[in-house]
């Protein structure tokens, strides 16, 4: 009995119109949100984790706080982290080797076009430079990295030669001549896309070829540190932490500098996420909470609508239980409806979000499909849509055959 | 005591009365009706615009229960059951014709023949063989998948009067069930309630039409302000 039940709420659903289906919408995005969001998965961790340029070397990073103005890390500091300091932590006995970074914003001229984008300093002796290189975790897509005699020479990132646009049609290419701060530096190397505005926009040179266009002194804008042992990142992490704050005479939580590992810098960035998901899964929260408002108000509208339906069925032998079922299933089915294009544009957005992570991050990641979330998320729907429905089930069921009758 | 009054007394109106409210007022709808209707016959109910005849209907249909006085449905009180047996006692016993035919419109006219089986739980296949051979009683087995809507008036009643048999019920209730026809149709949709009355079904009917009381009912109830004004047997009736 109860699969006929299913089969005049399908006939009913048949003919109702776009108003009903409206109503739907909150449960449709509510449903969107969450496959969507679980689709995409560690896609978009991904995302986000290259976009701040972190990558899971072993390697310990320092720069200052307390930034004054809007420019590359450590830049801007009131107070900035000196090379003295980095000779400091080189001391400790938990730290292998430190190595000091410049990072400016400096005028680019190509093919007679000006940008401004920013430079990122490379050490001059092989170990230092292969430790930064083992830092960024970058390799060339065309030409090679600079080696450390390689002064008047830069390494660019793969927007200066995909972007041809901003140079008037014409890529840079290795072998070719740009003009920094009017000084000429020879492309050696291209570096491979990486999908952050930041690394793929950066320009690499020797720490002397940088010294000469700008006047650094004793400032360090990051210190890319060693531990002795890769075991105990964390023991030489708070080493460096205790160091500096005695030296720039700052009490714990009152640090006017940062010191990250990758899992810390990784922590934040799945704080990002985990706020990301907390607002999608507000939203989604919400849009159910609105759809099975909704819902409860198109059953309630298609109760009054449908008396005389009501008192026909009852007069021809309908007890309150059939007629409470059928409403009461006719609201779930319309639940699962809201579920089922949720899921279903879920599991599309989730791909196009992949298809873009791809595209921008030159991955070949594969969204996830949770076959049992989306088995859950339709579950849940029917039952929202059921939830909606008992009210206005219960008053078709308690409605009066006479009066019914009469519409 | 002729034969007929042998017959079994299916339903039994025991000084019925019911009231309504309306604002202010109290509208004394049925005033005090007692009357019995016996196996296989053909009963008319006649009266005029407000004089109880829709009220007696649902009474005798037991889609209402009196304010006072008794009904009794195969000599069981119906004032004492709950709702749902109230719906499954219309559902077996009494077969509804309204004048405007009351099909859902959602259905095709076989699956509205059907309806009222699925709440008495037949099974599928015995659902498609009764509605199958109903639709063909009633000569319409071409159009039984036609929504209501794409069948005329005549077919619709028809339509109707197949579905009040799909339970083989006892009585037959048909209120002014030409009311909606033309007058050809009309005597058709009649034709159709006087076969199933030879073949001994007991047909209630509420009407205004006094013509119809000519050719077709045994017995006419004639009512007037809630109450009986008269009986007149067949060969009396219309004759006032």
């Amino acid at each position: 009995m109860l699969k006929d039940f299913f089969s005049l709420a399908f006939k009913n659903l048949r003919s109702r119109g776009i108003r009903s289906w409206l109503t739907l919408l909150g449960v449709f995005i509510g449903i969107t949100a969450v496959v969507s969001l679980i689709s995409l998965g560690n896609g978009l961790q991904l995302a986000v984790a290259s976009q701040f340029g972190i990558s899971a070397n072993e390697l310990i990073t320092v720069q200052a706080g307390g930034i004054s103005g809007y420019g590359p890390p450590g830049s801007t500091v009131v107070d900035p982290i000196t090379r003295d300091d980095a000779r400091a932590i080189e001391r400790l006995s938990s730290v292998e080797n430190t190595v000091v970074r410049n990072i400016r914003s400096a005028k680019i001229e190509f093919n007679d076009n000006i940008k401004f984008y920013y430079i990122g300093s490379l050490a001059q002796n092989k170990e230092d430079l292969d430790l930064v290189y083992t830092q960024l975790d970058q390799k060339p897509i065309f030409g090679r990295l600079l080696k450390e005699s390689d002064l008047g020479k830069v390494v660019l990132g793969y927007n200066y030669y995909a972007k041809e646009e901003d140079w008037d049609g014409k890529p840079i290419t290795v072998g070719k001549s740009i003009l920094i701060n009017d000084k000429k530096f020879e492309v050696i190397g291209i570096l491979k896309k990486e999908g952050s505005l930041i690394t793929d926009n950066v320009i690499l040179m020797l720490e002397d070829d940088m010294d000469g266009l700008f006047d650094f002194g004793e400032v360090a804008d990051i210190i890319v540190v060693q531990p002795k042992n890769k075991e105990d990142i964390d023991r030489t992490k708070e080493d460096v932490e205790k160091l500096l704050r005695q030296r720039r005479g700052v009490k714990e939580g009152k640090e006017n500098f940062e010191v990250s590992t990758p899992e810390s810098a990784l922590a934040m960035v799945n704080n990002i996420i985990g706020g990301v998901k907390m607002f999608i899964i507000i939203v989604a929260s919400i849009s159910i909470f609105i759809g099975l408002i909704g819902i409860i108000n198109t059953m309630t509208t298609s109760v009054m609508e449908r008396r005389r339906e009501i008192g026909i069925a009852k007069s021809i032998g309908a007890r309150n239980e059939h007629i409470f079922l059928q409403f009461f299933i006719e609201s779930s089915l319309l639940g699962l409806i809201g579920g089922i294009a949720g899921a279903f544009f879920g599991t599309m957005l989730g791909f196009a979000g992949m298809y873009g992570i791809n595209s921008l991050l030159g991955t070949e990641l594969v969204p996830n499909i949770d076959f049992l979330l989306i088995l859950f998320s339709l579950i849940g729907s029917f039952l929202i849509g059921g939830i909606a429905g008992i009210i206005p089930a219960m008053q078709a069921a308690k409605q009066n055959p006479v009066e019914a009758l009469r519409g | 005591m002729d034969k007929k009054d042998e017959k079994k007394v299916i339903i039994e109106l025991e000084n019925v009365h019911k009231y309504y409210r309306m604002g202010e007022n109290i509208v004394k709808a049925v005033n005090g009706v007692s009357l019995q209707i016996k196996e296989g016959e053909f009963v008319a109910i006649l009266g005029p615009s407000g004089s109880g005849k829709s009220t007696m209907m649902n009474l005798i249909g037991s889609l209402d229960v009196p304010t006072k006085g008794k009904i009794l449905l195969d000599h069981q009180d119906i004032s004492t059951l709950s709702e749902s047996d109230l719906a499954q006692i219309r559902g077996k016993k009494i077969g509804f014709i309204f004048q405007s035919f009351n099909l859902i419109n959602n259905l095709t006219a076989k699956e509205n023949v059907m309806l009222p089986m699925i709440f008495q739980g037949y099974s599928v296949e015995e659902r498609n063989h009764r509605a199958n051979k109903l639709m063909e009683m009633v000569e319409l087995s071409e159009r039984m998948g036609h929504a209501p809507n794409e069948l005329s008036g005549g077919q619709q009643q028809r339509v109707a009067i197949a579905r009040s048999l799909a339970n083989s019920p006892e009585v037959i209730l048909a209120d002014e069930p030409t009311g909606n026809l033309d007058t050809k149709t009309g005597t058709n949709v009649m034709n159709f309630l006087q076969d199933l009355h030879k073949k001994g079904k007991t047909i209630v009917m509420v009407t205004h039409d006094v013509e119809l009381i000519d050719s077709y009912p045994d017995i006419v109830y004639w009512l007037r302000d809630g109450k009986i004004e008269k009986i007149t047997k067949r060969s009396k009736a219309g004759k006032g």
